[in-house]
C-alpha cells in the first residue's frame, strides 16, 4: 500500500491489522501466558487448516465468485484416503482416489459455474450438500474416520515440527508461498484478477475467462482436499460431520475481513494472512480467558460487526459506485 | 372491375398444394406459441413444472404421500417456512441477501416461548412482541445494509453468528423453564393446531400475507421501488427513490416475517432445542433461487417465492418419509437443486431468444400476378412523368411528413419524425414553425368541426390538438379481446383516422403484434394483425370494429357517410365498410390485386378519392408470401437487417372511384424528383405530397380541378 494512499484512505486490511496488533498488545499485556512461544505457536496451529482453506477460498473470491462446499471438500477426499487405507488399500492407491475426487468435484464445480452459468454461491451450496451426502452414503462406515498406520509415510503433513513450528503452519506457509506465487507472478493468476474486477471486459480483450472460472475451483478444490489431508493427519482421524458445522462461515470471514472484497479482483495472500490472524488472536485470547463457545462467537462477531461499520466509515460506498449484484 | 375479376379468378385457381398450406396456416395459430413464450408469467413456468414433477413422482414413490393429513402436515411446515422465505424474496428483489433468518427464526421462537411459557403473558400480548421482537433483528440488517452500507452478505453472515450464539446463551438458561411451563391458553394452541375447514390456520394467514405481498410488490408504490432498486440501484438513487430507507423497511419486514415463521412454530412444537433454525438459511436460500428469485436483485414474485417453498418441502418430506440415510438426502436435495437451478437460469436466459426466433410466424398469403404498370400498357395504371415538376415545401426542415392536411386558413400542417406537428404558414409555406409536440411519430391527421386537429400518433394512439394548440390524449386503448393471448387493449401503431358527422372517429390500428418500427416484419408476416377503431366523441367510448385486417392503413368517409374506405397495405386492396344504414356491418372489397401497397385515402375535389401507393410490388415478394415456411426458415436463420424488405422507394398516386375504378394515375417514373409518397391532399388546384421517408412536402399543380376545392370546407361547410 503506498504512502498517498494509506493517508487518503485507510483500507479495511489496514484497519483489521491494526485492530489485530490492538488486540494481540493488549492479551500479551494482560492476559496470562498468551505471549509465550508455546501458545502463540499453539495459536498458529490452530488456525492453520483455517488458514490454508483462507487461502483457497480467497483464490476464488479474487476471481468473483465465492466456494460454500469448502468443508466437504475438505472432510470427504481426506475422508475417503483414510477410509481406503483402514480397508487395506495401498496409499498411493487411497492418495490418487483422494486427489482425484477433488479435481473431479473442482471440474463439476467450475463447469456448472462457467458454463451452466448458475451463480456461484447457490452451485456450491448445492455441490456441497451432494458431495458431503455421497460422503456419508458410499464412502464412510463411521462418522469419524480413522487414521491407519499405513498413511502413516504421509503423516508428516500434520505432525511433527520443523525447526520449532508445527508441520500445518509450514503447510500454510509452502501453500500460501505457492498461492503468491501463482496469484502474483504467474499469467493465469493475472487473468484471475482480470476476470474477478471486469469480468466482460475480461472477456472482451480475449481472456478464455470460462476455462479460468473452472480453473479457480479445481485450485480451491485441490487446496481444500490438501487442508482436509494436514488436518486428518494433525488430529489423526477425519471427523466428518464437520461440514455440519459453521467452519465455512470462519473461512469467509478470514477471506472479507482480511481485505478481499467478495466484488472480486481485490486482495492477495497478505490479506488472509492477516485475517487469520485477527481470528486465531480473538479465539486464542478468549479460549485462555475460559469463554463459553457461544459467547466466544457471540464476541467474535461483535468485533467483526465493529469492523466492517468502521471500514465503511473510512471508506463509504455510495450508490454511483456500487457495482450491481454486488452482496 | 374487369381487373378486379380476373383476381378473384386467380385466387380461385390455387393448386391443392397451395390449399392445403393456405388451411394450415388458417387454422393453425402459429403466433400462440411466442406471444405466449413472450409472457412475463413463462418465467414461473419451469419452477412449476419442477413442483409438479417432484409432486407426481414423491405421490408414485410413497403411498398415502397426497393425503389429506400428510397436505395439511406439509401445509404447516410451509407456512412456517414461507413466510421466511416471503422475508428472503423481498430482501432478494432489493439486491441483498439475508443469511441470519435461520438465527432469527431461532430467536423469534425463543421469544414467543419465553412470553407465553415463563412469564406467562396472554397470546395478544406475546405475539406483538413478538413481532416488535423480529422487526428490530432485522432493523439491526437493516440499519447496517441500508443506511451504513455494509455489504448484505458479510453483514448477515456475521448477524447470523452473533443471533445464533445470543440464542444458545439464552436457550441455555430458560431451556428448561420453557419446557416445564405449558402455557393453558386455546388461542394459543389454535395458533398451533387450528384448523378451519381441514386446512390449518397458518395456510391462511400465509395466503393473506402472500397476496398482501403479490399487491404491494406488483401494485403499489413501495413494491416498484423495491424492484426498481433491486434491478438497478444507481438508477433508483438517481430518479429519487428512497434507496436506504427502503432497503432497510425490506430487512426489517424480513425480520417481522420470520418472527411470524418463528411464532406459529412455537405454538406448534413448543421447544427450544440446540438445532432449531441451523441451515434454514440454506434452505429458505434455495426455495428462493429454485422458485425463480435471481440473485442479482430485480426479479422476483411472491408466486415464485411460493412455488420454490413448496418444490424444498415436498422434497425434504419425502426424503424423510423415505426415511433414507440423512446422506441420500443431502445428495438428492443437492442434485434436484442443481439440475433444477441450471434449467431455470438457462431458460431465463435464452427465454428472449427462443421468443425472437418463434415470434415472428409468417402465414400463407396469395395475391394474383399483378397488374402491368408498363408505360405502355394501355390501362391507367401505366407509369409517366406527371410527378416529376413536384416542387419541395420546407425541404431539409422536416423530417418523415407521414400524412399532411390544411386548414381552412390554407395553412399546411405534418407531423415529423421527432413528434412535432410542425404547420408552415400560407401563402408561401416559407415560414415553418411547431405547432404543438406531441411526442411518438405523428401519421395520419384530420380536422373536425371546431378546428380540433385529430392526429394518429405511433407508438402513443389518438391526440388532439385544439386551435389553442393544446395537445389533449383523446384514447390509447380499447377493449381487449378475450380469444388474443398478447395484451391488445393497448394501441401500438394507430395509423389513419377520418371523422363522421356524427362524431365517431374511425381509425385503423396497423398492427398490433409489432412496435411502430417493426412495421416491416408485420409484412413479413403477412397475417391479419391489424384492426379498425371507432372512438366515439359523444360518449368517449372506445372499441374496435374490425379485426384481423392486413396492415389496414388509410381510412376515408365515403360519399354516403354511412360507410367508409380503408386501405389494406399487406393485402393490396382497399375495401369498405358499412357502420350504419342497410348495409351496416358488412365489408365489400372496392380495389382488389393493387400492383402496389395502398397508404392514406383522401377525398378529390370530383367527388372521388386520392390514394398512395407507398411502394411497389415485386414478384420476389409475392412469390415468398405464398411460402409461409421459407419466411420462417428467414425469420429464424438469418439476421434481421437481410430479411426481405417490402419495396418503398417508389410508388404514385391514384385516383379511383367508389365503384372499384382506378381513374388515373401520377408517376414520378426513374424516381428522380419525388418518388416516396404516404399521403396526398388537394387542396385549390394543387397536391400536396407526404411521405414518411421523405425531407420535404411535395407540392404539384393539377389540371383541369375546381381550384377552390378546400377539403375542410367541402367536409364541415364553410364557417
Amino acid at each position: 500500500m503506498t504512502a498517498a494512499a494509506a493517508s487518503k484512505n485507510i483500507s479495511q486490511q489496514t484497519i483489521v491489522f491494526a485492530i489485530f496488533v490492538l488486540m494481540f498488545i493488549s492479551f500479551s499485556i494482560f492476559l496470562k501466558g498468551f505471549f509465550s512461544a508455546g501458545n502463540l505457536l499453539g495459536l498458529l496451529q490452530n488456525v492453520a487448516i483455517l488458514g490454508i482453506l483462507g487461502l483457497a477460498m480467497a483464490v476464488v473470491v479474487i476471481g468473483r465468485g465465492i466456494d460454500i462446499s469448502m468443508v466437504a471438500v475438505l472432510a470427504v477426499p481426506a475422508g475417503l484416503m483414510l477410509q481406503l487405507a483402514q480397508e487395506g488399500y495401498p496409499l498411493s492407491m487411497a492418495l490418487l482416489a483422494a486427489v482425484v475426487i477433488a479435481l473431479v468435484f473442482g471440474l463439476i464445480n467450475g463447469w456448472l459455474i462457467a458454463f451452466a452459468e448458475i451463480p456461484s454461491l447457490f452451485t456450491t451450496l448445492a455441490s456441497g450438500l451432494f458431495l458431503a451426502g455421497l460422503g456419508q452414503v458410499a464412502f464412510f462406515r463411521l462418522d469419524v474416520v480413522q487414521w491407519s498406520t499405513s498413511l502413516d509415510p504421509i503423516s508428516w503433513m500434520g505432525r511433527g515440527t520443523l525447526l520449532g513450528v508445527p508441520m500445518p503452519v509450514i503447510m500454510f506457509a509452502v501453500v500460501a508461498v505457492l498461492v503468491a506465487f501463482f496469484l502474483k507472478k504467474t499469467r493465469l493468476g493475472a487473468f484471475v484478477y482480470a476476470v474477478g474486477d471486469n469480468p466482460i471486459g475480461a472477456r472482451t480483450t480475449g481472456i478464455p475467462t470460462r476455462p479460468l472460472i473452472v480453473l479457480q475451483y479445481v485450485i480451491a478444490a485441490l487446496i481444500g482436499a490438501f487442508a482436509g489431508m494436514v488436518m486428518a493427519a494433525s488430529v489423526n482421524s477425519m471427523p466428518t460431520r464437520i461440514f455440519n458445522s459453521t467452519l465455512i462461515y470462519d473461512v469467509i470471514l478470514v477471506v472479507v475481513l482480511g481485505g478481499i472484497g467478495l466484488s472480486g479482483g481485490r486482495g492477495g495472500v497478505i490479506n488472509v494472512i492477516i485475517g487469520t490472524a485477527l481470528i486465531g488472536t480473538l479465539l486464542n485470547g478468549m479460549t485462555i480467558l475460559d469463554i463459553s463457545y457461544s459467547a466466544q462467537n457471540l464476541i467474535k462477531g461483535i468485533i467483526l460487526l465493529v469492523a466492517i461499520l468502521i471500514d465503511s466509515f473510512l471508506n463509504p460506498r455510495n450508490e454511483e459506485t456500487a457495482q450491481q449484484g454486488d452482496i | 372491375m374487369n381487373e378486379t375479376h380476373a383476381a378473384k379468378n386467380g385466387v380461385a385457381a390455387e393448386s391443392w398444394r397451395d390449399r392445403l398450406t393456405r388451411w394450415r396456416y388458417d387454422y393453425w395459430p402459429d403466433h400462440v406459441l411466442g406471444e405466449i413464450l413472450a409472457k412475463r408469467w413463462m418465467e414461473t413456468a419451469i419452477p412449476v413444472t419442477v413442483l409438479l414433477i417432484v409432486a407426481f413422482v414423491l405421490s408414485e414413490a410413497i403411498p398415502n404421500f397426497l393425503s389429506a393429513a400428510s397436505l395439511a402436515d406439509t401445509g404447516r411446515q410451509a407456512g412456517e417456512i414461507g413466510f421466511i422465505v416471503l422475508g428472503m424474496a423481498l430482501v432478494m428483489i432489493v439486491g441483498g441477501i439475508d443469511l441470519s433468518v435461520g438465527s432469527m427464526f431461532a430467536l423469534t421462537n425463543f421469544c414467543a416461548l419465553f412470553l407465553m411459557h415463563v412469564l406467562k403473558w396472554p397470546v395478544a400480548a406475546a405475539i406483538p412482541v413478538t413481532l416488535i421482537f423480529g422487526a428490530m433483528l432485522g432493523a439491526v440488517n437493516g440499519i447496517l445494509i441500508g443506511i451504513f452500507r455494509l455489504r448484505a452478505f458479510l453483514t448477515t453472515l456475521i448477524t447470523l453468528i452473533i443471533y445464533r450464539a445470543l440464542y444458545e446463551l439464552l436457550t441455555a438458561d430458560y431451556a428448561t423453564a420453557i419446557a416445564g411451563g405449558m402455557p393453558d391458553s386455546e388461542m394459543w394452541d389454535f395458533i398451533g393446531y387450528g384448523e378451519w375447514a381441514g386446512i390449518p390456520v397458518v395456510v391462511y394467514v400465509y395466503a393473506a400475507i402472500a397476496i398482501m405481498g403479490h399487491i404491494l410488490l406488483t401494485r403499489l408504490r413501495p413494491g416498484w421501488h423495491i424492484t426498481a432498486i433491486g434491478g438497478s440501484r444507481r438508477s433508483a438513487y438517481n430518479s429519487g427513490i428512497a434507496v436506504r430507507r427502503t432497503v432497510t423497511m425490506c430487512y426489517v419486514s424480513s425480520g417481522v416475517l420470520t418472527a411470524i415463521g418463528g411464532i406459529f412454530f412455537a405454538s406448534r412444537l413448543a421447544t427450544a432445542g440446540g438445532d432449531i433454525g441451523v441451515g434454514l438459511e440454506v434452505t429458505v436460500l434455495t426455495a428462493a433461487v429454485l422458485g425463480g428469485i435471481s440473485l442479482g436483485g430485480g426479479k422476483g414474485s411472491v408466486m415464485k417465492a411460493l412455488v420454490g417453498t413448496l418444490i424444498v418441502l415436498l422434497i425434504i418430506n419425502g426424503l424423510t418419509t423415505m426415511s433414507l440415510d440423512g446422506g441420500y438426502n443431502r445428495m438428492v436435495l443437492g442434485a434436484i437443486l442443481l439440475l433444477a437451478a441450471a434449467i431455470d437460469i438457462r431458460w431465463l436466459k435464452n427465454k428472449h431468444r427462443i421468443v425472437n426466433k418463434v415470434y415472428v410466424s409468417p402465414t400463407y398469403h396469395a395475391l394474383p400476378p399483378a397488374p402491368s404498370t408498363a408505360a405502355d400498357c394501355g390501362t391507367p395504371w401505366a407509369i409517366n412523368d406527371r410527378l416529376r415538376p413536384a416542387t419541395a415545401i420546407g425541404l431539409g426542415r422536416i423530417e418523415g411528413p407521414e400524412d399532411v392536411i390544411l386548414d381552412r386558413n390554407d395553412n399546411l400542417y405534418a407531423g415529423s419524425r421527432h413528434g412535432d406537428i410542425v404547420r408552415f404558414l400560407a401563402p408561401d409555406y416559407e415560414k415553418m414553425e411547431i405547432f404543438a409536440h406531441i411526442g411518438g411519430t405523428p401519421l395520419g391527421m384530420a380536422f373536425d368541426r371546431n378546428d380540433n386537429l385529430y392526429v394518429c400518433i405511433g407508438g402513443m394512439g389518438l391526440y388532439r390538438v385544439t386551435p389553442e394548440r393544446k395537445v389533449e390524449k383523446v384514447t390509447d386503448e380499447t377493449n381487449r379481446s378475450y380469444s388474443s393471448v398478447n395484451d391488445d387493449s393497448r394501441l401500438r401503431l394507430a395509423d389513419d383516422l377520418d371523422i363522421t358527422d356524427d362524431g365517431l372517429i374511425f381509425f385503423s390500428e396497423a398492427t398490433v403484434r409489432f412496435e411502430m418500427h417493426e412495421w416491416a416484419t408485420d409484412g413479413l408476416e403477412a397475417r391479419g394483425n391489424g384492426r379498425i377503431i371507432c372512438y366515439d366523441t359523444n360518449t368517449g367510448t372506445t372499441n374496435t370494429v374490425i379485426r384481423n385486417l392486413k396492415f389496414p392503413n388509410g381510412v376515408c368517409i365515403a360519399s354516403d357517410g354511412k360507410s367508409f374506405l380503408f386501405a389494406e397495405t399487406w393485402g393490396c386492396t382497399v375495401k369498405r365498410y358499412w357502420f350504419d344504414g342497410p348495409k351496416k356491418g358488412k365489408t365489400e372489397i372496392v380495389l382488389d390485386n393493387l400492383p402496389g401497397f395502398p397508404d392514406n385515402i383522401n377525398n378529390s375535389s370530383d367527388g372521388n378519392y386520392w390514394m398512395s401507393l407507398v411502394g411497389m410490388r415485386c414478384p420476389a415478394l409475392d412469390l415468398a408470401w405464398r411460402m409461409p415456411g421459407f419466411r420462417t426458415r428467414m425469420a429464424k436463420r438469418v439476421p434481421r437487417d437481410e430479411w426481405l424488405f417490402p419495396n418503398i422507394n417508389t410508388g404514385c398516386v391514384l385516383k379511383f372511384n367508389e365503384n372499384g375504378d382506378v381513374l388515373e394515375t401520377l408517376w414520378d417514373m426513374g424516381g428522380k424528383n419525388h418518388p416516396m409518397i404516404t399521403s396526398m391532399r388537394e387542396h385549390r388546384g394543387y397536391l400536396y405530397l407526404g411521405g414518411i421517408m421523405n425531407n420535404r412536402i411535395g407540392r404539384i399543380k393539377l389540371d383541369n380541378v375546381d381550384t377552390s376545392f378546400v377539403q375542410y370546407d367541402k367536409r364541415w361547410g364553410k364557417s
